[in-house]
């Protein structure tokens, strides 16, 4: 296996942590703020990259469009927040768990109302098409590495946000004390408001921009979803950089497992049976990388003690 | 009397007069809705010794439900193809007897839950939560990828297995057995929720603290309730299979889980027939709001939030109002 | 069980041509969901078909199984117990129909398959009541093995999910294709990602592709390839270009060749008078899964012209005559019941902005399947 093909897939294990990270900052952020199991959130990255595919079939704009994802889905998800899940706040996790449920089921099936059984189309723009040579001769997709960039733009944006900001401060207090932040007199139904709508626009963002180079399609969201929580817990919940740091390790984990754990299966077995487990074990990969750091450390790398 | 024992007895007269209605109407389907809603029922029993009297949140009982179905599946399947499973170190063919399938689908079940609550049971909460979906996760797509017994195209089973003196294929007797089955769990759970045992797992659940200054190990307690309630849904999964006989990875989804604890949380958690009343609330809207349009998982999904944010409680709660305090 | 249902006909059958019994066909498909064009397109293809014959004799019970074995066996059941259905049809995944096919035969009904044709039906669990009017599930694979071979490439690179179609797929493609591979991978059921593989594809020295990937694994691949850089021609089996697919992957698919045993433009009656209905009807062009749906309900009928549906001998020599026009030409069945037939190579054109597939050769000629032998029946 060559040094050139290690690099290419590098590349993409990071390019799918940065997108792992769009979806789980937003939701470690809602858990971490307000206490709430949001398992809509794959929703929201699917609403995103419906209104994505409609506002670039009607105006040809890739921006314009990626500018509506944006706005829908932070609009449904300042909408669902003041309909149904503030009431959830004081509920325990199980109902958090049912409602949210509930939720998925009314978004994909009224997706398909509106929107059809068929997958929509949704392609990357003109100027970031075909591929570019890096240094060291790697040839990788502009898209992809457009991907990349902005992702860790948006990391160092909403650090920015969290660390130097009045928002930032009022959802830092959010996270440690909720009674206190109520108490200093901070509108604290608003906060929870923006907070959400703030995470809901971050997916679909990241429904968007990944729409381009996958389908568009009703139940998109529920497999990602479950990768951003495996995300927001091993880098422990609350914690952005936590996100950031295990969004990158489950990226490359998966990547990287997909292809090395075939080969390494070959070196004490037959080939054609190799692949098969191989693959078979690459699928659980992040699965057992999960489990194994919650034995190692119950409350994520980066989680609150106790 | 009280209202909740009332409430409890009018859910098993309905689960004994509706199918006994559907026998004298000749409406087979009505007994194999019924039946597949005395499994979900079991199940949901299974999970609510976890989650009502543990307090465990586990998004994972499908794991057990899958292993319960497959245990079903491989027994069976070597039986039917007359492929020995083991000849070491001794020669077992499989089997198509219900009682040896669902000793081996409780053991096997009990078996991972044990190994899973031992490393499971280190973490809480929402980490908790998540920690039993990976686990269901990985049980998920291991059965997918591999190839032995069938993969994503599952094992059918040709034959309904047998129970002796019994015509399982009809499906009265299935579902006789079936709901048996039940009855005893449930007595079993009524019997756990009172001993000595079940009073210190509700303790530890409140207040772990003061079951330590006792001598009383909270985590071991918490690992025998997932063990037990582990056990059956594996029973439930063998039920469900010799129900379809068909078993397939789906049985391990995450849906699956979640469907589980939903009809929990439709009942009522925690209350004894909880678990019965919203496994048959479910399979009813599933099949009523069927009918009505292809998106009826819109009307499913108002329904649920409804509960969640109407119904405290659960259906039991519903009728029976709060639970009276132990504590 | 079984009722025959003459009463309740007594009042069609006055319209009916015939004297026969109604009929009462159950449909088990998948409506809702991540599936959900699949089947809807096989439902409007059948039932197309039943409303352009002018049939009122037969009746159809459609539910929809939301991709899940379980449910399908469920509706099963229900449709057998409760609605006393004569036929069953309309699954479309394999897993599906390994769920309820081998239980709805044992229990004395017909099955005809619009799509899932799984190994283990067509040899040793054949059955005088199944029959596969779609294909075996091997044969596009099967064709594009022979299509690349024919075509001279010399070190394709192939990848299909790891599951069990995915299997038959590959075994289905080197059945025809017996030189060297540049390299043969399973990828996860339903990833979205391809970038690993592409990278694989890239480093391997391949001079072609051939992929399964159906669904909107298809469409992530297609785009992906189409970013990457990576030049080889591709080749794939009908299901990842799909009318429905195509507009959702563009420009991308754009030169692609696929096998398929139906493509809009084969020249006949049949397949004139389906395409022009469909379009008119729903107001989208027709799929291959529309056209299965289509001809199995022509069979159907004219199954059903000739033998009376209680009489099961009768009904199964009708239907294993494969007397009706198909929108594929020429269509006969094979010892096992699976179709005898032509398998195209198709390529991927825009016709004003519409993209869709022409014919641009035939793969294989009268392809029975590789399972004859197994099955005794």
């Amino acid at each position: 296996m060559s040094a050139l093909l290690i690099a290419e897939q590098v590349l993409n294990g990071l390019q799918f942590g940065v997108m792992l990270f769009l979806m789980a900052a937003g939701l470690t952020l809602i858990f971490g703020v307000m206490g709430l199991i949001n398992l809509a959130h794959g929703s929201l990255y699917m609403i995103g990259a419906f209104a994505a595919a409609a506002v670039a079939g009607a105006t040809g704009s890739f921006l314009l469009a990626l500018l509506a994802a944006l706005v829908a889905a932070a609009l449904a998800g300042a909408l669902v927040e003041l309909a149904i899940i503030r009431r959830l706040y004081n509920k325990d996790h199980l109902d958090q768990v049912l409602a949210t449920f509930a939720l998925i089921l009314i978004f994909s099936e009224g997706t398909r109302w509106l929107f059809g059984s068929f997958p929509l189309y949704l392609d990357t723009p003109d100027w970031l098409s075909g591929p570019v040579r890096l240094p060291g001769g790697v040839l990788y997709p502009a898209y992809r590495l457009a991907l990349i960039v902005f992702g860790f733009a948006v990391a160092a944006g909403l650090w920015l946000l969290i660390t130097r900001t009045r928002l930032g401060i009022k959802i830092r207090a959010g996270e440690n004390d909720r009674e206190m932040i109520a108490a200093l007199g901070v509108d604290i139904t608003r906060l929870y408001t923006l907070v959400f709508a703030l995470g809901a626009g971050l997916a679909g963002l990241a429904g968007a921009l990944v729409g381009a180079i996958q389908s568009v399609q009703v139940g998109m969201g529920e497999p990602v979803l479950i990768l951003a929580f495996v995300v927001i817990v091993i880098g422990g919940i609350g914690s952005i950089g936590g996100a950031l740091v295990a969004a990158l390790l489950v990226g490359l984990t998966d990547t990287l497992g997909g292809i090395f754990l075939p080969e390494a299966f070959k070196l004490f077995m037959d080939p054609a049976k190799a692949t098969t487990v191989g693959s078979a074990f690459a699928s659980m990969a992040i699965y057992i990388l999960m489990a194994a750091v919650l034995v190692w450390r119950p409350t994520g790398l980066f989680g609150a003690r106790g | 009397m009280n209202r909740e024992a009332l409430f409890n007895t009018a859910v098993l007269a309905l689960l004994v007069a509706v199918p006994t209605w559907a026998l004298w109407a000749d409406e087979p389907f009505t007994i194999t809705l019924a039946t597949r809603a005395v499994i979900f029922a079991l199940a949901a029993v299974g999970l609510n010794i976890a989650l009502g009297l543990g307090g465990l949140v586990s998004l994972g009982h499908a794991v057990y439900f899958g292993i319960g179905g497959y245990a079903m599946g491989i027994l069976a399947h070597h039986a039917q193809s007359y492929t020995p499973l083991m000849e070491w170190p001794f020669l077992f063919e499989g089997t198509k007897s219900m009682p040896v399938i669902w000793l081996a689908a409780v053991l096997a079940s009990a078996l991972a839950a044990l190994l899973i609550g031992l490393l499971s049971l280190r973490t809480a909460g929402v980490y908790f939560i998540m920690i039993t979906l990976a686990f269901g996760q990985m049980a998920y797509f291991f059965t997918i990828s591999w190839p032995a017994y069938g993969g994503e195209d599952g094992l059918s089973i040709y034959v309904r297995n047998g129970f002796p003196g019994l015509n399982t294929l009809v499906p009265i007797q299935f579902y006789g057995i079936c709901l048996a089955l039940l009855c005893v769990v449930l007595w079993l759970n009524w019997r756990l929720a009172k001993s000595p045992f079940g009073l210190a797992l509700g303790a530890a659940r409140q207040v772990p603290q003061r079951v330590e200054t006792v001598g009383l190990d909270p985590m071991r307690l918490k690992l025998v309730a997932l063990v037990i309630s582990g056990a059956i849904t594996g029973l439930a999964g063998a039920l469900f299979a010799d129900l379809n006989r068909f078993v397939s990875p789906t049985m391990f989804s995450w849906q699956m889980s979640g469907e589980i604890m939903i009809f929990i949380i439709l009942g009522g958690v925690g209350r004894l027939f909880g678990p019965v009343a919203g496994a048959a609330l479910y399979v009813l809207l599933e099949h009523l709001l069927g009918g009505i349009n292809e998106h009826w998982q819109i009307f499913l999904g108002a329904a649920l939030l409804f509960v969640v944010l109407f119904g405290r409680g659960g259906l039991v709660g519903l009728v029976a109002g709060r639970e009276q305090a132990h504590d | 069980m079984k009722s025959k249902t003459l009463l309740a006909a007594a009042g069609l059958a006055a319209l009916a041509a015939s004297a026969q019994a109604e009929v009462k066909v159950g449909m088990i498909t998948t409506l809702s969901g991540g599936g959900a064009s699949l089947g809807i397109d096989t439902r409007d293809g059948f039932m197309l078909a039943i409303e352009q014959a002018g049939r009122d004799d037969v009746e159809v019970i459609i539910e929809d199984d939301q991709r899940k074995p379980d449910v399908a066996v469920q509706l099963a059941d229900k449709m057998i117990q409760s609605d006393k259905v004569d036929l069953l049809t309309g699954i479309v995944w394999s897993n599906l129909a390994m769920a309820v096919v081998p239980a709805a035969t044992a229990q004395g009904l017909f099955y005809l398959s619009t799509n899932a044709a799984p190994a283990q039906l067509a040899g040793k669990g054949c059955n005088p009541k199944y029959f596969s009017v779609s294909y075996q599930n091997d044969n596009l694979h099967e064709a594009a093995g022979a299509y690349t071979k024919s075509t001279g490439y010399a070190k394709p690179f192939i990848l299909a999910p790891n599951y069990p179609a995915g299997h038959d797929s590959l075994n289905g493609f080197k059945r025809f294709y017996d030189g060297e591979l540049a390299g043969e991978i399973y990828t996860e059921l339903g990833q979205t990602d391809y970038a690993a593989e592409i990278a694989q594809i890239r480093a391997s020295g391949a001079d072609s592709v051939f992929f399964f990937l159906p669904g909107g694994m298809g469409i992530s691949f297609l785009k992906q390839y189409a970013e990457s850089g990576v030049d080889l021609p591709l080749v794939g089996p009908a299901f990842s270009f799909d009318q429905g697919i195509l507009q959702a992957v563009g420009e991308a698919a754009l030169g692609v060749k696929n096998t398929s045993q139906w493509s809009k433009d084969i020249d006949n009656e049949a397949n004139a008078a389906f395409v022009a209905g469909f379009e008119e009807k729903y107001d989208r062009l027709p799929s291959l899964y529309a056209a299965q749906g289509y001809d199995t309900a022509n069979l159907l009928l004219s199954a059903l012209d000739k033998a009376d549906i209680a009489d099961a001998d009768a009904f199964r020599a009708a239907l294993a005559e494969a007397d009706f026009a198909s929108v594929r030409g020429d269509f006969s069945f094979a010892a096992n019941q699976h179709p005898v037939q032509d398998i195209y190579v198709r390529e991927v054109i825009k016709e004003g902005e519409i993209f869709t597939n022409k014919i641009v050769g035939t793969a294989l000629e009268d392809r029975a399947n590789a399972y004859v032998e197994d099955c005794s029946m």
